[in-house]
């Protein structure tokens, strides 16, 4: 341990003075670069060897899962720190297919590959530790289960997707890695199959995933034809390069926004948002690992990547007010509803879902570091906050918070981790969500503020100020719905059944770790003193963006000031409603507003709109009418088709018996006749022999003398 | 003299000869034809061998070769149809056909 | 048919006047040997082919085997014929068909107009014209003997092995079964 702090310490300090220039001289990485190729592989060859050898294996399969994750998480590490040292841009790739040229004249190739940059270098980190820690409770969580095995297959794969997708130098490998996890996600939320609505919210998923990778595709297609490559770094070569009358231009603004309906449909931004409340259905573990800390924040992940597309100026810059208004409209009303929620999954997931909405109305403003930070901090304690409600409903067997309360005695160590996990999500100083969404607030600001280029951008400059007010508003109904959470399922008197007791060791170690990063992930980028986040993600083959982003000399202190105000009112407020012990719970939960409560309760009435508008009417007259013309029209042609290969058949076997055969029997008839001719000859009279032989040789002779 | 006239004339006692073994349904005339062909060769023998001068007279030699052939043949065919004859009463050639298949 | 010799250059040498005569006796002779109806006939036919062979022998020079043929071949093989065709004919004069049916006969005259037809043709187009230059004399015997014991000797005792084995074998042949004597079983036709 101390070793690892005497070899940290020196590369944190040496991080430190660089300063807030972003690292200049960048290394290829060496062999460490060279083989992070293993990180997604890894995992995707343990998830296939779980399928087929995992009952046999050591753990019933978790051995070779929780192996791979480890590997992922060492590796991930090593490349952090080491690109803190000294930054890496490197991205390896091996040539699958040349598919042709694109329409202006250059070759298109598709290619296998892993980029090794600041950014993917956070991903691989994020998703290996956090993916680590989930993996060790879900083995005691998942105990007993009877698909323990397929359980790990699909969670391995889960994994090795999200390592493809983050690793991925082109577009159609990011592709391929989002199709992954949205598989993954599909087999893992429908884990529990047997119950009806399981398996409907899986569905749910992946259809509701589906509609954004419709723009997904058109984007990714509109891309990379225009700028001729399927590489990011080819592509935003194009865009590096500026010229307005580029194809790429042309077609920049309904790219980006095609490519962020992909990222609202993945991650969840309204009004694609419906999937993930339903998400809930699956183990705890899945919703801890993809539904709070990696799958969801791909969309992100994705803005990220092509970030210099959408900063510059003529390129996608025009998507981004739309970015941030779709950004600040989930994060606060899906916030809301969290409000209104009993079941204690569910008001995590809407404040997943709020704090999506405000990773991506950062990377809207233009605040790229904040809006990666603050993905990186939030997979931390949501995590935590989803490992705890795990342990809490493992001891309640029930996920509604009418039957809890008073917990705090009995789990303690669930109950201080997860209170270190909502006191990060609120955005307490010190705790890791402070620094992150104190970024995200400072970048909005600095939006709005004259110096960024975004004023420009219509009504740019107010739009991002009002979505200031909305988010510093989003941040007082995060710590109240948290603290409904937290006085509703620890304090009070018990109200459920049965004698809950605290999780086994297997459980709360993880939770214990991911609290640790909960309070200290934060102080890697505090503004003005360390860089070290910013120096990270800054590491990219395109650094010149760079300049666009405001970094804070200091701590903005007045909207940290109004930040850490908004929590703290609301934890009071929320102390107000909530506090006191009641019989029920439903009594506890008074907080009601005539005409907004039931809006809530409802979700707005969007499910409902998608069912009856959409779904039903798809089911009903649509699929019938299509049945029709199934049952109809392509029937038709297959029972033609096999009528007419009947008629074939017979005319096949009259010819088979009059001609072949007749000329089968035929030729056997000739055999039998020539023979009978022949058999003539032999008559046995010397004489008869001596005239064939006289005649013979006559021919000979007369051949001889002719010829 | 021209050499044809002999050739010649030994060829036609030879066709003759095959004529008369092809057709002919009496064992006893068959070998009569044979004699006939055998005739034909010694003719063809002489008459080369007096046209070639041979100081040796090697084609009349062979002709008498050729007689005592042919009179050694004559003895064993008359033997054997003999015994046919003997045991068939009769000399009809068509009868001889235990070889047929 | 190229001759180098006209034919009444040819008719005109009295040689080939005693020629043709033979030589139409002797085809004469041939065709009815052939064709007669009557055995003993046949065989007499075969006399006369026989007769003129020798004669043409002599026209030759080949006096010695002109008169070894008649000596042998008439004298010797011609009364074997006509013992045998007197052992093997019918009783009570019954005759059966000498020849074969007309079909028959037409295919084998077919088969021997054909050869002769092709060997006189090689014939004419191989000798043409070229004569026979007879000796001022005949062959002397003592010519045929010299050789004969000379330049021969090896196949004259050959032949002399092939008429033992011709002697013993027609005996062996043509002897009754020492049962059949014994039994008393005596020749058919006899």
């Amino acid at each position: 341990m101390s070793a690892l702090i005497a070899f940290v310490s020196p590369v944190l300090l040496a991080a430190a003075e660089e300063g807030a220039e972003a690292v200049q001289h960048f290394s290829d990485g060496g062999a460490l670069a060279a083989n992070a190729w293993l990180i997604p592989v890894v995992p995707m060859v343990a998830a296939f060897l779980i399928v087929f050898f995992g009952k046999r294996s050591p753990f019933k399969g978790w051995g070779l899962a929780w192996l791979s994750m480890l590997f992922v998480a060492a590796y991930g590490v090593t490349l952090f720190l080491s690109n803190l040292a000294q930054g890496i841009t490197y991205q390896g790739a091996v040539s699958v297919a040349n598919i042709g040229t694109s329409p202006y004249g250059t070759g298109l190739e598709l290619e296998w590959g892993w980029m090794v940059d600041g950014l993917s270098i956070m991903m691989y980190a994020v998703v290996g530790v956090v993916g680590f820690l989930v993996f060790t409770y879900a083995r005691s969580y998942m105990e007993g289960d009877v698909r323990f095995t397929w359980f790990f297959a699909a969670f391995t794969l889960f994994a090795g997707g999200m390592l493809v997708l983050v690793s991925a130098p082109n577009i159609i490998q990011l592709i391929v890695g989002w199709e992954l996890v949205g598989v993954s996600s599909y087999l893992l939320i429908g884990h529990y199959w047997e119950d009806h609505e399981n398996s409907s919210a899986a569905i749910k998923a992946f259809l509701v995933n589906k509609v954004g990778d419709v723009g997904l595709f058109i984007g990714a297609i509109i891309i990379s034809l225009s700028a001729g490559s399927f590489r990011f770094t080819d592509i935003l070569d194009v865009v590096a390069d500026g010229n307005q009358h580029s194809a790429l231009a042309r077609f920049g603004f309904w790219a980006g926004l095609a490519l962020f309906i992909g990222a609202m449909g993945k991650s969840a931004q309204f009004p694609l948002h419906v999937w993930l409340p339903d998400a809930m259905a699956g183990p705890t573990p899945v919703s801890a690992l993809m539904h709070a800390a990696t799958m969801v924040t791909a969309g992100v992940y994705l803005l990220g990547r092509m970030f210099p597309f959408f900063m510059a100026e003529g390129f996608g810059d025009e998507v981004r007010s739309i970015i941030i208004v779709i950004g600040a409209l989930t994060l606060l009303l899906t916030g809301l509803i969290a409000l209104v929620q009993d079941d204690i999954k569910k008001v995590l997931a809407y404040s997943t879902l709020s704090q999506l909405g405000y990773m991506v109305t950062a990377m809207g403003a233009g605040a790229y570091t904040a809006g990666l930070f603050h993905l990186f901090t939030h997979a931390f304690f949501k995590a935590l906050l989803f490992l705890c409600a795990g342990s809490v409903i493992h001891a309640v067997h029930s996920n509604n918070m009418s039957d809890m309360g008073g917990l705090r005695r009995l789990m303690p160590y669930t109950f201080w981790t997860f209170v270190a996990g909502t006191l990060a999500l609120a955005g307490i100083p010190i705790f890791a969500g402070f620094w992150s969404k104190d970024e995200i607030l400072a970048g909005i600001r600095f939006a709005g503020s004259s110096e960024s280029g975004f004023d420009v951008v219509q009504g740019g400059a107010g739009l991002a100020n009002f979505v200031l007010i909305i988010a510093i508003v989003g941040a007082f109904i995060t710590a109240l719905y948290m603290t409904r959470a937290l006085y509703l399922t620890f304090f009070g008197t018990y109200k459920g059944h049965g004698y809950p007791h605290e999780s086994p060791k297997m459980m709360t170690y993880p939770l214990v770790g991911l609290a640790f990063f909960a309070v200290v992930a934060g102080f890697i980028n505090i503004p003005g003193v360390f860089h070290l986040f910013t120096d990270t993600v800054g590491t990219r083959f395109f650094g010149g963006f760079h300049e666009l982003e405001h970094h804070a000399e200091g701590l903005h202190w007045v909207l940290a000031g109004f930040g850490t105000l908004a929590g703290v009112s609301a934890f009071l407020f929320g102390s107000m409603l909530w506090a006191n012990d009641a019989p029920t719970q439903e009594e506890r939960d008074r907080f009601w507003i005539p005409g907004l409560y039931p809006l809530l309760a409802k979700k707005y009435y969007i499910d409902d709109f998608y069912m009856d508008g959409i779904v039903r009417p798809v089911r009903g007259p649509v699929a019938s009418a299509v049945d029709w013309f199934n049952g109809h029209v392509i029937d038709l042609v297959i029972n033609g088709a096999g009528l007419l290969a009947t008629k074939l058949a017979r005319v096949v076997y009259w010819f088979d018996q009059r001609g072949v055969d007749g000329a089968i029997n035929a030729s056997a008839a000739a055999a039998g006749g020539s023979g009978g001719l022949l058999r003539l000859i032999q008559t046995g009279k010397v004489q008869q022999y001596a005239f064939l032989i006289a005649a013979g040789t006559v021919l000979l002779v007369a051949g001889f003398i002719v010829f | 003299m021209l050499i044809n006239q002999f050739l010649l004339l030994g060829a036609a006692l030879f066709s003759l000869g095959v004529y008369g073994v092809l057709s002919r349904r009496n064992a006893v005339l068959v070998l009569l034809s044979v004699e006939l062909m055998l005739a034909a060769v010694n003719i063809n023998l002489v008459a080369f061998d007096i046209m070639n001068q041979d100081p040796q007279a090697g084609g009349q030699i062979f002709a008498l070769f050729v007689i005592a052939v042919a009179a050694a043949e004559v003895g064993i065919g008359l033997a054997i149809v003999l015994m046919i004859y003997r045991n068939r009463r009769s000399a009809n050639v068509d009868e001889l056909d235990l070889m047929k298949l | 048919m190229v001759l180098g010799v006209t034919f009444g250059d040819w008719i005109g040498e009295i040689e080939n006047w005693v020629y043709a005569a033979i030589a139409i006796a002797m085809v004469y002779g041939a065709f009815r040997v052939v064709t007669t109806k009557n055995v003993v006939h046949a065989a007499l036919y075969l006399v006369i082919t026989l007769g003129g062979s020798a004669a043409l022998f002599l026209l030759l020079g080949a006096e010695f085997v002109a008169w070894t043929l008649v000596l042998v071949y008439i004298g010797a093989i011609v009364v074997l014929f006509l013992f045998g065709i007197m052992i093997t004919r019918a009783p009570l004069g019954y005759e059966t068909k000498l020849s074969h049916p007309m079909r028959v006969r037409v295919g084998a005259a077919l088969v021997s107009g054909a050869l002769f037809l092709l060997v006189g043709g090689s014939l004419l187009d191989a000798y043409g014209s070229d004569p026979v230059p007879v000796a001022a004399d005949a062959t002397r015997t003592a010519t045929i003997g010299q050789s004969i014991f000379d330049r021969f000797v090896i196949p004259f005792e050959v032949i002399s092995f092939v008429l033992l084995a011709a002697l013993i074998g027609g005996i062996v042949i043509a002897r009754r079964d020492p049962e059949d004597a014994a039994v008393g079983k005596t020749e058919v036709g006899a």
